[in-house]
């Protein structure tokens, strides 16, 4: 029998995050009790995904400075830090992941997400509306302009803090190598202090989700760049039925 | 050196990065309707059958519940899954009439709705696999998706020949793969609720 479609690394669910850490307190009653059952062999279902060739992705829709500008007075750009926020989707193996899609969302510079269930009581920003979404290229890399989103309290413990984050979201070409997660920034102090970021037991695991100071893709007098490089799951090898 | 890339220490092999909950505003990113923003020119959503897409066309809902019985509102379901022929269509084009991959929020009333195909069966070394969906799960308190498949309950023979839904150790747990054909709107509606904890907890696979 032959497949269409690689095998994957088997994910090391020691690495990343187990369902219940009463730390973060959702995660008590939304854990699984029950073991996971592990498929022996992945079958065409898990091993196949969507690529998003077919998508069309607008021509801002990378660009989080401009693709939520508002109309008359209040137009113009976003308040806060600007950044290039970049990085390369690779494999396990260190192999670029070509066309995955990668999207992202994120508060504004003062921690407030323009979604009607975020009660927090800082400002929403006319220009900025916190969503992006592009497709890696060839050698598997991608790029936003963006601001950096500000930290916000959320209730867990009694004081509790996000750090500054971006959710990330890569899919394709296999739900194997799916992923969602967030990005934080280098030196930030609230990293060590945050119950979501605490939910790894591993503090490399950590490490893997903190964007680092590009200094060579920042632009003078215009923008800092953050390098936040993606590791999903190995591709085996690719069989192709006759 | 910029990178944040972690070698492993046996291998060799690069870890992969590691997972986050995609927290309660994750409509913002991912379902901007449910956020309140306009679409873009193009969006991943719930509608993965149009007219003349061939195959029955079905609606897949259902809830998701936590430990306590609560509905959990802000959960992200993504469903991939093969056409009527038993294929999977990679190419992902809202421009053909089916696609295999779509998205929901549980964010309204409480139910995920995909409008879809009931997909045909797909070879399993040799072997086919009843009719199913493979479905993720994201929500606030979710540290990593919980990966499920959705079965029919009017496939019971082919349900009872799938060697996936048969590696599932106990039949009692079998049961909770298995969606609940109902009264629908005009197409036939399958109820998949998920349970992520307790009573009737879901099988959720690692693979
Ligand atoms: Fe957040």
């Amino acid at each position: 029998m032959s497949h269409k479609y690689p095998s994957f690394l088997s994910r090391d669910r020691t690495w990343q995050p187990e369902p219940y850490t009463p730390g973060y307190k959702t995660s008590v009653a939304r854990s699984p009790r029950q073991a996971l059952v592990s498929l022996q062999r992945a079958s065409d279902s898990e091993r196949s995904g969507p690529v998003f060739d077919g998508l069309e992705i607008g021509q801002y829709d990378n660009d989080l400075l401009m693709n939520f500008r508002a109309e008359g007075e209040q137009a113009g750009l976003p308040i806060g830090e600007r950044i290039i926020m970049h990085g390369q989707v690779i494999d396990q193996f260190g192999k670029p992941v070509p066309n995955t899609l990668v999207e992202m969302w994120q508060a504004n510079a003062g921690g407030k997400y323009r979604h009607k269930k975020d009660g927090y009581l800082a400002p929403l920003d006319p220009n900025f509306g916190g969503v992006g979404r592009c497709i890696t290229d060839a050698e598997g890399r991608y790029r936003f302009r963006t601001v950096r989103p500000g930290p916000y309290p959320w209730p867990n413990g009694v004081n509790t803090w996000r750090p500054a984050h971006i959710h990330v979201s890569v899919m394709g070409p296999s739900i194997s190598t799916r992923l969602i997660t967030q990005m934080y920034f280098e030196g930030d102090p609230l990293i060590p202090l945050c119950p979501i970021v605490q939910v790894l037991k591993d503090p490399e695991a950590v490490e893997t989700m903190i964007a680092r100071l590009d200094m060579t893709r920042s632009k003078p007098m215009d923008c800092l760049a953050y390098r936040f490089d993606i590791v999903v799951r190995g591709a085996l090898q690719t069989y192709f039925e006759e | 050196m910029y990178s944040q890339y972690k070698l492993q220490d046996d291998s060799g092999l690069l870890r992969e990065t590691a997972s986050q909950t995609s927290g309660p505003f994750v409509h913002i990113g991912l379902a901007l309707e449910i956020a309140g923003f306009e679409s873009r020119s193009d969006e991943i959503w719930q509608d993965l059958a149009k007219e003349g897409a061939e195959g029955e066309h079905i609606e897949l809902v259902g809830h998701v519940y936590d430990g306590n019985g609560e509905a959990v509102h802000d959960a992200l379901i993504e469903i991939w899954q093969a056409d009527s022929h038993g294929n999977y269509i990679s190419n992902f084009d809202n421009k053909e009439p089916f696609s295999g991959f779509g998205r929901s929020a549980c964010a309204l009333d409480g139910d995920f709705h995909f409008h879809t195909v009931k997909p045909g069966q797909v070879d399993f070394y040799g072997k086919p696999m009843a009719p199913h969906v493979n479905i993720a799960i994201f929500a606030r308190g979710i540290n990593l998706h919980l990966q499920t498949r959705a079965y029919f309950n009017d496939e019971q023979e082919a349900n009872e020949q799938c060697p996936i839904l048969n590696s599932v150790p106990s039949a009692e747990r079998r049961k909770t793969l298995i969606a609940k054909k109902e009264q629908g709107d005009g197409k036939p509606r399958y109820r998949f609720d998920i349970y992520l904890q307790g009573d009737g907890e879901t099988v959720f696979f690692d693979f």
